[in-house]
């Protein structure tokens, strides 16, 4: 592909999408971040949801395993 | 201590100080890329989340720490351009003309973001940075994390595509 080509698509493409160049930020986003941190680093995995669910179904089903797995903690 | 390092250890206030200091910067690079302006600011979010995670991986003493988000920030932007479907551009005012240009202009202008947005994500994001916004291509390979001649592969290739796309819809470039 010629330079010409190459220049000519370069002038098609800035016609349909300005360049967007040096754009500044319109607002902090440090506030934002910091409730990203927060929501991110206090986050429980599901599947430690569903182990809690597990050993209270088991618990209240079957009392008898509380004294077992409070050996065990 | 230095900056860098305190951050290593995990010190949120390093941690702002880093955010304030480059945000304005990765944003302003994920916009050229992915041209939305709120999309852009969740990305620079998801950047410097991913910047914090890797705290303890980033080696304070090979590298700047801009050239490591502005790699992290390409990576979270291409991330979405894969998952996305096309978004409505930056608008700008159309320059005063007759009806007809107009209409040819719209035309025009829609054949080219179609096929702009047929091209994969990581030809897409050359062929932007590279010859809309025009960043020299040695920072292009840096973020992309590739070689200058792979770049400018990339470009080549997507330049190709476009125009066979282009001439498909009846505009010749």
């Amino acid at each position: 592909m010629s330079e010409p080509e190459m220049d000519e698509m370069k002038k098609l493409l800035k016609e349909a999408l300005p360049p967007v160049g040096e754009s500044e930020l319109r607002r902090d986003l440090w506030p934002a971040m910091l409730r990203h941190l927060d929501e991110r680093t206090v986050r429980v995995p599901w599947w430690d949801w569903v182990l809690l669910a597990g050993v209270s179904l088991l618990m209240l089903f079957f009392p008898g395993v509380i004294p077992a797995l409070l050996y065990h903690l | 201590m230095e900056l860098l390092e305190r951050f290593a250890t995990g010190d949120v206030d390093a941690f702002e100080a880093l955010f304030r200091q480059y945000q304005s910067e990765v944003f302003g690079w994920i916009l050229r890329m992915v041209r939305n302006r709120a999309t852009a600011e969740e990305l620079t979010l998801e950047t410097f989340w991913r910047m914090y995670r890797a705290r303890a991986r980033f080696d304070v003493t090979r590298g700047s720490c801009g050239g490591w988000l502005r790699r992290i920030a390409t990576n979270v932007a291409l991330d979405h351009l894969r998952r996305a479907r096309p978004e409505v551009e930056l608008a700008e005012d159309p320059p005063a003309a007759p009806k007809a240009d107009l209409v040819h202009q719209s035309e025009l202008r829609g054949a080219i973001l179609r096929a702009i947005h047929g091209l994969s994500p990581r030809l897409r994001v050359a062929v932007l940075l590279a010859l809309v916004e025009e960043e020299p291509y040695e920072d292009i390979a840096e973020a992309l994390g590739i070689s200058l001649n792979a770049v400018k592969v990339r470009v080549f290739r997507g330049v190709r595509i476009l125009r066979k796309e282009l001439e498909r819809a009846g505009v010749h470039a």
